[in-house]
């Protein structure tokens, strides 16, 4: 998706003298570069100024809690990684390998999971797995294995498909054993993949935050849940900030080990596509086959399935009970508890009518306004980009700390939600939007000025028509990242207006069989929507690429 | 040591219940060099794979040396196979690529180290060996391709196309070559090709495939 330099020149030298007037660029660039100082940046330095000084560094640090919190989170993430990577190497292999019925099924599937809301995953486990396992690190290990089974599948696989099976099978007339095969040829080939792969898996079990905040227990939990307990729970705001500051500086650590790992890695393979999955032809391969595609379907349906049984089972038996009072917010006739769950849906679905609309306009004028802006605008690709690396929590968490005085006391908006989720989202927008964008032949433009259209007529032919249709995707993932975002929420939601995320953690939080059954039956409507959601892009995706494809070297040929 | 020889008897293949092989047989004396010729989709190469144990026969037997292999794995029938794209390992040197064979068989460094100078020198590659195999021309990578199954003394060695794609100089040169590095071994090789005169300038002996697998 990045540019060259020599593309971007090249670039600007087919739009040469009919470049977009300065004001217009401005206009663009303006709202998406204000909303991002306002939302991000600035509560990020009130973050690191306000709450952080040499006494709470020292406080925090001197906690020998504190130590015990990031031991935990660290041997998480590197189980949950290790594993995740052991696991998920046999339905990479089958999948880049063999072509067989409900292949692509099974992809869809692990993607499917992949996307889940956090606390949906976490919901999930805790359905499936028996309450001895309730609360402990292996229950929130499982989770993260399986919910992050795609990447490893999908990242790893890519590059096996391109592995020619002959390569292997050249080793093995040489007399290599299929185990020597594996290790001397198959794995240095896909190190690459599976170190990149590894680092992504590792950045999501760093920061996990719903999964363990549902499965975790006072001994299980991550810097991240550490964060939120001490800046929401104990109102130890300033050993919150240092914490949040500790984990950014880890997750630094990370992004510059692993940009110089992927680099040393870079190795220019000649891997044509060579390897066209092929059916398994003897007894023994089609028993391997079925056994790991079976295997992996049954990991990853077998927690939404507990989910969803446990959403019409009582101690007494199979009640729909949860699912018919979903509306109500009592738990015994004149006792309620203060969360409706269907209040939550209708706040759900609001905020995230909202929030994809803010993802939708300010990335798009921010695609538009960074194809525009030339280096300028690359600035602000970056900027935008930064809320992902940050983690959610920390996003909200600065935003709580920044908008709690008049005249900026926001916290009780109706937009302040919407707008932290828009922050996770926008990234998202832009990416799919940029793609688009600059693939656009510059002699499209070039051929309107010469028929007579000035450059931002030209702009407002060739560019802008192409753009629904990647905002349209956009703008499905920004409503599926916002139906499911509950790191920021946790920090900024008010009493009264929990979105389904946060009702969904409380209810399976109560004890009480009919809470614990409606936290599953609100689960299972998320996961529903999201799954919906994703589908939704995975077709019009696809539509997106094959539009994308065919003039993506264009530029470059016409120098 | 010199080649084994092969006889393939009645071997059936079919891929997703077409028929790719039907009751294929194929005799190959002891340091006899064969070419198997054939229009394309006649099974030359499926019947290379039968033998190497890359591809399982449906029914048929493979014997080596007398020794029936037919459900022996690859890595253990002592074969040796040179493809068509050469399929060098991209992550070795030229000097660990042919040492590959060596490495497996458990040969010490240092007799692995003499052999393939042995065999960079016999295949006019002297001093190559740190070379990066992603950077070799075609006739260079193939050469290393050819020394890389040699070097193991295989007891039959198998040639996919070995020189089709190649430009016509290199590849006449290259006939000339292959011909006397199999004939020097006392090897025995099939060679699958669909150039007639390159069938006859390297192999003792030519046999048709027609359509099925029948030879002639």
């Amino acid at each position: 998706m990045s540019s060259g330099p020599g593309r971007e020149r090249s670039r600007s030298a087919a739009t040469g003298l009919n470049r977009l007037p300065g004001w217009l660029v401005g206009a663009l660039v303006v709202a998406p570069a204000t909303g991002l100082a306002m939302f991000y940046v600035w509560p990020f330095i009130t973050l690191i100024v306000e709450a952080v000084d040499l006494e709470s560094i020292n406080t925090t640090l001197g906690r020998q809690r504190t130590w015990s919190i990031v031991w935990f989170t660290l041997w998480q993430a590197v189980v949950s990684t290790v594993l995740t990577l052991v696991i998920g190497i046999a339905p990479a292999w089958v999948t880049a390998r063999f072509e067989f019925i409900g292949r692509r099924l099974l992809l869809s599937l692990l993607t499917a999971v992949f996307v889940l809301p956090t606390v949906v995953m976490g919901a999930a486990f805790l359905a499936l797995l028996p309450s001895s396992f309730d609360r402990t690190a292996w229950a929130v290990i499982a989770a993260h294995v399986v919910f992050n089974l795609a990447v490893v599948v999908r990242t790893v696989g890519a590059v096996w498909e391109h592995l020619p099976a002959d390569m292997e099978q050249a080793a093995a007339t040489l007399g290599a054993s299929p185990l020597a095969v594996f290790r001397e040829i198959t794995l240095p080939l896909i190190r690459p993949a599976l170190t990149a792969a590894g680092a992504i898996v590792f950045l999501f079990t760093f920061t996990s935050f719903g999964v363990v905040r549902i499965l975790g227990a006072p001994g299980t939990r991550t810097i991240e849940v550490e964060v939120w307990r001490r800046a929401t729970q104990l109102g130890q705001i300033d050993q919150a900030a240092v914490l949040a500051l500790l984990q950014l500086s880890f997750l630094a650590v990370l992004a510059i080990w692993s940009s110089i790992s992927a680099r040393r890695h870079a190795r220019s393979l000649d891997l044509r596509p060579l390897a066209k999955p092929r059916r398994p032809r003897t007894l023994r391969e089609r028993i391997l086959v079925a056994s790991i595609a079976g295997t992996t379907a049954l990991l990853a349906t077998a927690p939404l399935a507990a989910m969803l049984l446990k959403s019409v089972s009582s101690p007494s038996g199979w009640t729909f009970a949860a699912w018919s009072n979903l509306g109500s917010a009592e738990i015994r006739p004149g006792l309620t508890l203060g969360i409706n769950p269907l209040d939550a849906l209708v706040n759900s679905i609001q905020t995230a009518a909202w929030s994809t609309a803010f993802a939708t306009v300010f990335g798009g004028l921010a695609a538009l306004g960074i194809v525009a802006a030339g280096r300028a605008g690359r600035i602000l690709d970056a900027g935008l980009l930064l809320p992902l690396g940050t983690s959610a929590v920390t996003i909200g968490f600065g935003m709580l700390i920044t908008f709690d005085e008049s005249p900026y006391d926001w916290r009780a908006t109706w937009w302040i939600v919407p707008v932290g989720h828009a922050l996770v989202a926008i990234p998202f927008v832009v990416r799919t939007t940029l793609g688009v964008l600059r693939s656009i032949d510059p002699a499209l433009s070039t051929a309107a000025n010469t028929l007579g259209a000035s450059p931002v007529r030209a702009w407002w032919e060739v560019a802008v028509p192409l753009l629904w249709r990647p905002l349209a995707v956009g703008a499905a993932l920004a409503a599926a990242i916002s139906l499911g975002e509950f790191g920021a929420t946790s920090f900024l939601s008010r009493s009264g207006g929990e979105t389904l995320p946060i009702a969904i953690e409380k209810l399976l939080g109560r004890t009480g069989s009919l809470l614990q059954t409606k936290g599953y039956a609100l689960s299972t409507i998320l996961a529903a929507a999201t799954i919906g959601l994703v589908m939704l892009v995975d077709r019009t995706g696809d539509v997106v690429g094959i539009r994308r494809s065919p003039n993506r070297e264009a530029p470059d040929d016409r120098r | 040591m010199t080649g084994a020889d092969v006889r393939v008897d009645a071997v059936d293949v079919s891929f997703d219940d077409v028929a790719v092989l039907r009751a294929a047989s194929l005799t190959v004396d002891a340091g006899e060099v064969v070419a198997l010729l054939g229009p394309s989709g006649s099974g030359k190469s499926t019947l290379l794979r039968v033998i190497a144990g890359i591809i399982r026969p449906d029914s048929g037997s493979i014997i080596i040396g007398g020794v029936d292999m037919s459900v022996t794995p690859t890595h253990q029938r002592g074969v040796g196979m040179v493809f068509q794209d050469n399929q060098l390992f991209p992550h070795r040197s030229v000097a660990d690529n042919i040492g590959f064979g060596l490495k497996m068989a458990g040969i010490a460094r240092a007799e692995r180290a003499k052999r393939v100078r042995e065999w960079l020198d016999r295949v006019g590659l002297g001093g190559f060996e740190t070379r990066t195999v992603t950077e070799l021309s075609g006739g260079e990578a193939k050469r290393v391709a050819l020394a890389r199954t040699l070097v193991t003394q295989p007891r039959v060695v198998l040639l996919d196309e070995p020189l089709t794609g190649l430009d016509r100089e290199l590849h006449d040169q290259l006939v000339v070559e292959l011909s006397t590095l199999l004939h020097d071994t006392d090897s025995t090789a099939v060679l699958v090709t669909h150039d007639v005169h390159e069938a006859r300038s390297i192999a003792d002996r030519t046999v048709l495939l027609d359509n099925l697998g029948g030879t002639s």
